[in-house]
């Protein structure tokens, strides 16, 4: 069938934003609607002694100014983090309290301390700068490396020495005596440099209050619609649920950034209770900068222990994770659960030991960005790898074979279980691909140009389907990670799947299509995705953690199992035959061996019609699953990035970049292609051009796009792709997840390869043309022109 | 306020407008086209990207009210009912995921493609990637945007 599985089918929803006809938050416009601007912190680190707000309520247009007080009077809980974390010691993590609207102290540039509703936004942001809030200022600590001393400023009064907690895995005994006893050791201290996400669409929402009904609508522009009614109805006391919905309707990319349940959206759905207006607000980029939560920021030392034969016998790593002003949503698992249980690589390592204390520092909060957790652990790894082997002179390919996991499952040292991969052969393939044995020769002609080329590779593993609902419970999570699907077969025939995900670009609209289209045999055309309101589909977990296709596709494969189940029994009735002899292909039941068939449109009003069905069955044709997987998904690949760096400048140029993934299953590989293209651009950003820095006083220096660099065209190379195929024994569909792999593999696969150019390691991301040219000076290497 | 009156996708609009009211928010926000997006504040990102009297332009960096007597094109206007042969490559080449940069890709490819026809040169890979340098995409990773302009520029 065309349009089934592994069809590289055109997306169905592309029409409407080629067309300029997307339906983003900003984009809608509701009665009675009033704007949102918020007033926010100048400083880093400040109690707020007072808020005189009697100019701005007499400005133009003003309807009220509004601030924590108010907000914590009326009830509005505080912002949770998800995932509690236990220190080594036992003790329970140090969690700062976090209001929407700051109360007593401000805790990084941008904290939000009052709002300004008004008619217009032009006249709310001006209002805005009108309202005169007195601060006493103090010292803020700013330094991820630093932030633990003695002698740093504390984030919040009560949590000494800015520890959120310390935590660890592994065991410490057994790989300190596995280091002592290696014939090599190779260390590496390095830095995961701060990002921040910039999906193209910034955040944005509308509240609406109905008081007739005391019922409240939040638009917003969210990963996950049903986590946020949940959230802002438990724990933020917003509304209970049935009197709280929440829509994202089209979402303009998210990367992690759009998971989280920011204080905009809390504030937005009280303001529109309290004025009894409809309350909009849309960040500018500015505000995305300072506001959206960050990503990365880690601060590591290791070390790794070979044999004689180039076997790893132990590693151990020591971690500083910042996670800013306040714990954000996913902020205590990423430097945990989704990093340090990665810490085995593709390598069987039989020791292994991690700790990573995770800290406050004056900075916006630090979350889950696209990887989250895993690209700070393949960093590590892929960079300590090479380095080994460039110390023991092996092969930096070689020595990974040396050490590749060949047998599944495979229990590492740190919790996880992986249940499938096939290292080899995707290394072989990424290897030929990018003709490895062409590159001495190539390497001798850019020298005779005076440029330095470099190969460097990435062997990634990654856990992904996020999550085991017992796993994700008993590792300190808030929620169950399962995902929710109903198929509804329409008396017409057509097809509404309904799911708990929610796309913001992956093409959901048209591969979750596919799976009906394959099963059943019927066009796409004819099914339809029903996604991001929670008045439409009961209960999701959203999508982030490459998590739609694993589980919840899953879940839409076993409602879908079940709907077949029923239409044998229906086509076996009216037929008269046999339901072990019914046959669905092609757009109909067929009697094998038989001329008898129905029409896929004339079971679908059989079923409707009830005129004739099986005694005891109910009308209607409409199934619904949950499926909670029993493990995570591990999709695994090789990348390889072969660079040139010209010495006089230090400008890096990526002349090619081949991504080999094994995703297991593919769906659709057109768009898994997408996803990976999107994603190793990220991961070439991270490694060469974007960094979020902070100065010494806390003040944002990357706020714009001026600042920030974000990867353009001519920043990057068209890719060469490859497809491996080790099925997850996991799910029904043997889907691995794709979203995340190029933003994990890509940063170490070029790092490596300027290292491989440039001759030193001394390198840190993003690698500048002015930090590879100082490189190159710090090395006093002849300059290969000369 | 200040009177501005313009062509629009060809049809006539007439607006009282503050002085301060850019292009991006005029075409959102009075007429309520909004397909023209805003993703910066500092005319990097490119997603506002229409055409003023034939020449792409960022509509975040203009003032509605100097466009008196202009003709401009957005997104909504690039075709009669049909698609534009660039709308068509940017499905047919995977070149968008989450849409919201898409407007103005497709805008600055319309423009380029012009452009280089205009003056009877080739349009490389290499050029494209350089002449997209205003336009921010943080889905795609640029590859298929390449392609469906370069597609597009065959069936120009």
């Amino acid at each position: 069938m065309s349009d089934g599985i592994g069809a590289r089918v055109k997306r169905k929803e592309d029409k409407r934003f080629i067309t300029g006809k997307g339906k983003y938050t900003d984009d809608i416009r509701m009665e009675n609607q009033a704007y949102a601007a918020f007033v926010r912190s100048p400083h880093a680190h400040a109690k707020v002694t007072g808020i005189d707000a009697s100019a701005a309520e007499a400005m133009d247009g003003v309807i009220a100014v509004l601030n924590g007080a108010q907000l914590t009077g009326d009830g509005i809980g505080n912002i949770i983090t998800g995932w509690a974390i236990t220190s080594k010691d036992g003790s329970p993590m140090n969690i700062g309290a976090w209001s929407a609207l700051a109360t007593e102290k401000v805790r990084y540039v941008g904290d939000a301390v009052a709002v300004v509703i008004a008619e217009t936004q032009a006249q709310a942001r001006l209002a805005a700068e009108a309202v005169d809030v007195d601060y006493e200022e103090l010292a803020p600590s700013v330094s991820t490396a630093k932030t633990l001393q003695d002698n740093q400023p504390l984030v919040h009064d009560e949590i000494a020495n800015n520890l959120c907690f310390d935590w660890e895995i592994g065991d410490e005994a057994k790989t300190d005596a596995a280091l002592s006893g290696a014939a090599h050791i190779t260390e590496i201290e390095l830095t995961n440099n701060r990002l921040s996400p910039n999906a193209m669409e910034p955040r944005a929402a509308i509240a609406v209050f109905d008081s007739a009904e005391d019922h409240y609508t939040l638009y917003t522009t969210s990963q996950n619609p049903h986590v946020a009614r949940l959230v802002l109805s438990a724990f933020y006391n917003v509304a209970p649920e049935h009197k709280l919905r929440v829509i994202a309707p089209d979402v303009g990319g998210g990367f992690g950034s759009k998971i989280y349940i920011y204080p905009e959206e809390i504030t937005c759905l009280w303001a529109s209770m309290k004025t009894g207006r409809s309350v909009k607000w849309t960040a500018d980029r500015s505000e995305a900068f300072m506001t959206d939560a960050h990503g990365r920021d880690h601060v590591t030392k290791a070390r790794m222990g070979f044999d004689d034969t180039g076997k790893i016998v132990g590693f151990k790593v020591d971690t500083i994770a910042n996670i800013g002003a306040y714990a954000s949503l996913f902020a205590t698992a990423t430097p945990t659960y989704l990093y340090g249980t990665l810490l085995s690589g593709q390598y069987d390592i039989p020791a292994i030991y991690g700790n990573v204390k995770a800290v406050y520092t004056n900075t916006v909060p630090v979350d889950a960005y696209r990887g989250a957790g895993r690209p700070e652990a393949t960093y590590l790894i892929e960079r300590i790898v090479e380095k080994a082997a460039r110390e023991m002179g092996r092969d930096v390919a070689d020595l990974r074979r040396t050490n590749f996991i060949r047998a599944f499952p495979y229990q590492t040292q740190v919790l996880l279980a992986y249940d499938s991969g096939d290292f080899d052969t995707v290394l072989d393939m990424a290897q030929k691909a990018a003709d490895v044995a062409g590159f001495p020769a190539r390497k001798a002609e850019a020298a005779s140009r005076g440029k330095l080329r470099g190969l460097g590779y990435s062997c990634f593993i990654e856990a992904c389907g996020l999550a085991p609902s017992a796993a994700a419970g008993s590792l300190g999570a808030g929620v169950g990670l399962w995902e929710s699907a109903e198929v509804r077969v329409n008396p017409v025939g057509t097809i509404e799947i309904l799911t708990g995900t929610h796309s913001h670009g992956q093409g959901h609209e048209t591969t979750f299509c596919q799976l009906a289209s394959d099963r059943f045999g019927i066009p796409v055309e004819n099914v339809s995705i029903v996604h991001g309101d929670t008045d439409k589909v009961q209960f999701g977990m959203g999508t982030y953690g490459s998590r739609s296709g694993p589980v919840g596709m899953s879940a839409v494969m076993k409602a879908l199992d079940k709907v077949e189940a029923k239409v044998k029994k229906i086509v076996a009735h009216s037929l008269e035959a046999s339901e072990d002899d019914i046959v669905i292909e092609g757009g109909e039941a067929k009697v094998a061996g038989t001329d008898k068939k129905m029409a896929w449109h004339e079971i679908g009003l059989a079923a409707y019609m009830a005129h004739n069905l099986p005694e005891g069955m109910e009308p209607g044709l409409k199934e619904t699953s949950f499926f909670d997987p029993v493990n995570f998904s591990f999709p695994s690949g090789t990348f390889i990035c072969e660079v040139e760096v010209d010495p006089e400048t230090g400008v890096t140029q990526i002349v090619q970049f081949v991504a080999a993934d094994d995703f297991g299953t593919i769906i659709n590989p057109m768009i898994v292609e997408g996803q990976v293209h999107g994603g190793v651009t990220q991961g070439i950003g991270q490694a060469l051009l974007e960094g979020v820095v902070y100065d010494d006083e806390g003040q944002l220096l990357t706020g714009s796009y001026m600042d920030y660099t974000m990867p353009r065209a001519d920043d990057v190379p068209s890719y060469v792709i490859g497809h491996g195929c080790t099925p997850s024994p996991n799910n029904p569909l043997g889907l691995k997840g794709c979203g995340e792999a190029g933003a994990i593999g890509a940063p170490p696969a070029v790092i490596n390869a300027i290292v491989d150019a440039i001759g030193t390691e001394n390198i840190e991301m993003p690698a500048t043309p002015q930090r590879v040219w100082a490189a190159i000076q710090a090395t006093q290497m002849p300059v290969a022109a000369e | 306020m200040t009177n501005v009156s313009m062509t629009v996708n060809g049809k006539a609009v007439s607006r009282d407008i503050p002085d301060t009211t850019l292009l991006s928010d005029f075409l959102r926000e009075e007429l309520r086209l909004t397909g023209t997006h805003v993703g910066c504040d500092t005319s990097q990102c490119g997603a506002c990207v229409v055409h003023v009297d034939g020449k792409a332009v960022k509509a975040c960096t203009a003032l509605a009210v100097s466009l008196e007597g202009a003709a401009v094109t957005t997104i909504e206007g690039i075709a009669n009912g049909g698609l534009h042969p660039m709308q068509t490559a940017f499905n047919d080449h995977h070149g968008l995921q989450c849409g919201f940069c898409t407007p103005g890709m497709i805008m600055a490819g319309i423009d380029i493609v012009n452009r280089y026809k205009a003056q009877g040169r080739s349009l490389s890979e290499e050029a494209i990637r350089d002449e997209l340098e205003g336009n921010i995409c943080r889905c795609t990773g640029y590859h298929n945007i390449v392609k469906a302009i370069e597609d597009a520029a065959a069936k120009m």
